[in-house]
């Protein structure tokens, strides 16, 4: 390995000469050897953006190749990990450097000490490929971790394999010639083959209504959920986090608060996953590079974010991918760029930031893994556009590619509805897609059910703009009645709060029936007005108001059909 | 001691390009002095082998190619010690009080690393002020960063005294160290400050920085950093609980879009570098509490909309990483109305883990949720009446209207000097919605209701 020297340092940024390294490779700048990746090279310069603060470094000072790429390391203890964008385990920075993380560091992503019970899967003389499971370690509870010939061997015949119990490092079996333990490395900018990728027709159940019920996510999907400050981002990205029907959960806080990643690590150990019963923080691995942490650190954080949902998707598992916010990475990527002195394209940012976010949410998607099996990575991004103005650079190139998207509206944000995603702009590409898939799994009439549903909100969004010129009364009795059933929807159906104990998570079922009743009081309404009664008199019908909470019960089925029953029995004594 | 250099080769604006030099550290302190002898203080900010660019805190006026320049070799950092506290300090940390110079127990570097996020604590202690429109509706905890975000000749001056004067956490005697950065406020205004501190024997619990508006705007972006690592000392050294007040950030970021014209850095949004956010974070994210520790950091910053306009970079980039934002109305204002917040705009994010049973009232988040919704309905419709007048209400729209006005004068309006507990702030908030029938309290539960609201309470 060579030695360079500093030329030159500004922030982040360090030019270096004498090095033979490529790009993207790992190099470890000055005394205190900070950890800095190859970025550009030009003449005899290396571009190296450095992932620690540079204060104090010098011209001069010595720069150590080492010969790889910025690597995530993988395998048994990855899950519950809590670590920064370069995949370093806060606690343990904790422990070496106190509570202010300091330079220098290099701490392994896993413990290489600890010892797993290794059980193997294949026999001596078997033949393996690349990808294929050799054994396995219980990594949590409930959650088996597959050892996988890693995918860029080339397989061959099993000359040896082993039980029992192994630090990751130690071999566990012989491939030919080649020794593998348990660990592997993956150049976290490079994505993890696959054998195939599959149509998205499988929802991912998120348990909130506006999602699964208007604007949802495929398993393998991309969204975006873009927003001004404050509209619910952050709320959202941990609601999603917590509930969705996934075996992974992969959270990436890329440049924002710190005191939000210690609420979610206060509160993943406590709450537990309503499928399976165990701690939410089993099933999580936390990348937590808060803003004022150094931002090549950020750049890097979706990629090893990216890497490790990869890494448990290639175990056939379902894997979410929230990134909060990628604003933020973009946002890095300009600061670097503009280091470099590139040619800036639009607001200052890179010309390559479409191509850069292209490139991250291809990663994602539902796949027949190497080994034969079916796995998922869904990425889920958020977008924190300046101003709130979804015309900026980041919101544009980022819905070019996703297939959700889900716009935040702040004017719903002021008027406390929750989540604030706008129903009218939003939408979902899998739409279609995953019509069938309800069809068969929740009830013929779901997809039917939504589509009435969202005209109601259409015609109401309408005659919203003629009462706002001529105030409701003036409106014909049946648009008065649509509007009520619409703020029904709105305010029984489409809000939720993540903070309610019971509604911060509906089932498809749910969903399903409280949507099916308020359309049901919708018939009865307009067979009511058909019959004579006043406007008033229908929108004073009190099983209108105990609708309104059948939501916040968790066995809200007696009540439901007592709420329908005195409905019926309601309108019938109307005259 | 290092070597001196007369090896300027250039100086533009608040830079000076100095070469052939031996090897510099990046960031590192550097001293500057003219020919008559005067000296000034500078930053590394580019380093190589040929060329040296330096920030020069004091500005480069008096500078020539003579000048000469000493590279200290070491980075910034903050004297301190417990002799701190009571001093009032430049902007750049120099003695402005006529006392000596800090003799420090330790130095810190004024960059200030990142808090673990593992080892942060989650904030939850209310803060009381006693200001009700914070802590009723948007309430304060000892760890949060909530900015208030006002407009020129608004009184946001008078409501950041206010709370430094009366902010206490319950239960607690020990009442907030008080660590005061001005940067670019008029000379009026810190005496206005000073006064106050002194009348109301602040002072003896606070550090104060001053930098003004005749000061060098280069010096401004080293304040906050300067009063943030004094905060830190006296929160994690000393034990304190420490509450931030910086005014005005509008100035600190006109500064950093100075200093990133003159090095023709490629601009972000309406000419603001594009590491305003970063710059920003770093000083906001250093508010917190740390798990084991005694001390917390609590921070106010206030910041003067360009155009009260919410939208511009400044509190827009605030707002993303700040925990909350309260908005100074110029409309209440003109209603003679004090303090003039708005709560429809404004939002405490850490308001839930710090009210309720066992840190302020059960009835806590309901009361306030009530009051919001009819204070927000009676808003819109003020607008509609402008329209249709006040006559083609219905009943029930004319009472929430009243409760709007009503609202305004008893809750929002408060004396500069009333000093409300939260149990007074939410027994007003009761009182106004008694005006309204019982059954148009949707969002309170039944049980509340019958334990608090003042018709049954009074039996
Ligand atoms: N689903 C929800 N239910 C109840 N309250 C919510 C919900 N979503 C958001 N909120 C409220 O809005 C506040 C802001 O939400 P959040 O922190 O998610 O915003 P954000 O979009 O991430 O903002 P930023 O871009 O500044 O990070 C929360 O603190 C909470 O009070
Ligand atoms: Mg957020």
């Amino acid at each position: 390995m060579e030695v360079g020297k500093v030329y030159r340092v500004a922030g982040p940024m360090v030019q270096a000469t004498g090095l033979k390294s490529h790009m993207y490779d790992l190099v470890l700048v000055g005394e205190d050897g900070l950890m800095s990746e190859v970025i550009g090279i030009s003449g005899d310069k290396h571009i190296i953006q450095v992932y620690e603060d540079t204060s104090g470094v010098r011209p001069g000072e010595p720069v150590k190749e080492t010969g790889a790429a910025l690597v995530a390391q993988l395998g048994p203890g990855v899950l519950t990990s809590i670590y920064d964008g370069v995949q370093r385990p806060l606690p343990a920075l904790a422990e070496a450097s106190g509570n202010f993380i300091s330079r220098g560091l290099f701490i392994d992503g896993i413990d290489h000490k600890k010892k797993w019970d290794f059980e193997p899967v294949v026999k001596k003389g078997d033949r393996v490929k690349p990808g294929q499971t050799i054994g396995t370690v219980q990594e949590q509870l409930l959650i088996k971790h597959k050892i996988m010939v890693p995918p860029n061997l080339k397989g061959g015949e099993v000359k040896e394999i082993y039980s029992g119990n192994f630090t990751v490092e130690e071999t566990v079996c012989v491939l030919d010639g080649t020794e593998l333990p348990m660990i592997q490395y993956w150049p976290v900018r490079m994505a993890r083959p696959s054998t195939e990728k599959l149509a998205p027709t499988v929802p991912l159940r998120t348990g909130q209504r506006v999602i699964d019920g208007f604007f949802s996510l495929a398993r393998g999907g991309t969204a975006a959920i873009p927003g001004g400050f404050g509209t619910g981002k952050t709320v959202m990205q941990q609601t999603l986090a917590k509930w969705s029907d996934v075996d992974i959960v992969v959270y990436v806080g890329c440049g924002e608060r710190g005191n939000e990643m210690a609420d979610l690590l206060h509160e993943f150990p406590e709450l537990v996953d309503p499928k399976t019963g165990r701690p939410l923080m089993e099933r999580s691995i936390v990348y937590a590079n808060t803003s004022n942490m150094p931002v090549a650190a950020r750049e890097a954080s979706v990629y090893t974010g990216m890497t490790t949902s990869e890494y448990y998707r290639d175990m056939g598992y379902d894997v979410l991918l929230t990134a909060d916010s990628t604003s933020r990475w973009a946002e890095a990527m300009r600061e670097m760029s503009s280091r470099l002195e590139e040619m800036p394209g639009e607001e200052g940012y890179p010309a390559y930031l479409g191509a850069r976010l292209a490139d991250f949410y291809e990663r994602a998607g539902r796949v027949t893994t190497l080994e034969g099996g079916e796995g998922s990575v869904s990425v889920v991004g958020a977008v924190s556009p300046p101003g709130g103005d979804f015309t900026e650079p980041v919101t544009q190139n980022t819905l070019r590619i996703v297939k959700v998207f889900w716009a935040l509206d702040s004017k719903l944000t002021q008027r406390r509805h929750f989540p604030s995603i706008n129903w009218l702009e939003s939408y979902s590409l899998y739409d279609l897609d995953l019509e069938p898939w309800f069809v068969e799994n929740v009830s013929p009439d779901w997809n039917k059910n939504k589509r009435r549903a969202m005209l109601i909100l259409q015609e109401n969004a309408e005659l919203e703009e003629i009462v706002m010129l001529v105030g409701s009364d003036a409106l014909p009795d049946d648009q008065q009645l649509t509007l009520e059933v619409a703020r029904m929807i709105i305010n029984f159906w489409l809000a939720q709060s993540a903070f309610h104990p019971v509604d911060t998570f509906c089932l498809y079922e749910k969903q399903y029936d409280l949507l099916e009743a308020i359309l049901e009081y919708r018939e009865f309404a307009f067979e009511a007005l058909g019959r004579g009664v006043p406007v008033d008199e229908i929108n004073s019908a009190a099983s209108k108001d105990a609708l309104a909470k059948i939501r916040l019960l968790d066995d809200y089925k007696p009540e439901l059909e007592k709420v329908i029953k005195q409905m019926g029995d309601e309108f019938k004594a109307m005259s | 001691m290092t070597k001196e250099y007369k090896t300027i080769n250039e100086i533009s604006g608040p830079l000076i390009f100095v070469e052939k030099t031996e090897p510099v550290g990046f960031n590192e302190l550097v001293e500057i002095r003219t020919e008559g002898g005067e000296s000034k203080r500078g930053q590394v900010l580019d380093t190589s082998d040929e060329i040296v660019v330096v920030q020069v805190f004091e500005g480069t006026g008096g500078l020539s190619k003579e000048s000469s320049v000493r590279f200290t070799g070491d980075v910034i950092k903050m004297p301190l010690s417990p002799d701190i506290i009571g001093r009032v300090l430049s902007g750049s940390g120099q003695p402005r009080d006529g006392g000596p110079p800090i003799v420090p127990d330790v130095e810190r570097e004024i960059g200030g690393a990142a808090i673990n996020p593992a080892i942060r604590d989650k904030p939850r202690a209310f803060i009381q002020t006693g200001i009700s429109t914070i802590d009723g509706t948007n309430t304060l905890v000892r760890g949060q960063k909530l900015p208030i975000f006002s407009g020129a000749g608004l009184p946001h001056n008078d409501i950041a005294l206010q709370i430094a004067r009366q902010a206490k956490t319950l239960g607690e005697a020990e009442v907030f160290g008080v660590v005061f950065c001005a940067m670019g406020i008029t000379n009026e205004e810190a005496q206005h400050f000073m006064a106050d501190f002194e009348r109301t024997g602040a002072l003896e619990r606070a550090v104060v920085f001053l930098n003004l508006a005749d000061d060098p705007a280069v010096e401004r972006l080293l304040t906050p950093k300067l009063g943030l690592t004094t905060a830190e000392y006296l929160a994690y050294d000393l034990g304190m609980h420490v509450l931030v007040i910086y005014t005005d950030m509008t100035n600190y970021c006109e500064s950093m879009r100075q200093m990133g014209a003159a090095r023709e850095e490629v601009p972000g949004r309406r000419g603001y570098p594009g590491y305003m956010y970063t710059d920003l974070a770093t000083n906001y994210e250093r508010a917190g509490i740390i798990m084991g520790l005694n001390g917390s950091i609590t921070q106010f910053p206030i910041l003067t909309m360009p155009g009260d306009d919410i939208t511009h970079p400044i509190p827009d980039l605030s707002g993303y990483i700040t925990e909350g934002q309260m908005i100074v109305s110029r409309e209440l204002h003109r209603k003679g109305i004090y303090p003039p917040i708005d709560i429809r705009p404004s939002l405490s994010r850490l308001m839930n883990s710090g009210i309720g049973e066992g840190h302020t009232r059960e009835d806590h988040r309901a009361v306030s949720d009530q009051l919001y919704a009819y204070y927000a309905e009676g808003c819109d419709l003020r607008g509609l009446v402008a329209i249709v007048g006040k006559e083609a209400l219905s009943e029930r729209d004319r009472l929430v209207l009243d409760f709007a006005d009503a609202f305004e004068q008893r809750f929002v309006n408060q004396g500069r000097d009333e000093d409300r507990s939260i149990f007074d702030t939410l027994d007003i908030g009761w009182d106004l919605l008694s005006t309204l029938p019982e059954t148009m309290l949707t969002r309170i539960d039944d049980y509340i209701i019958k334990k608090y609201h003042p018709k049954y309470r009074k039996e």
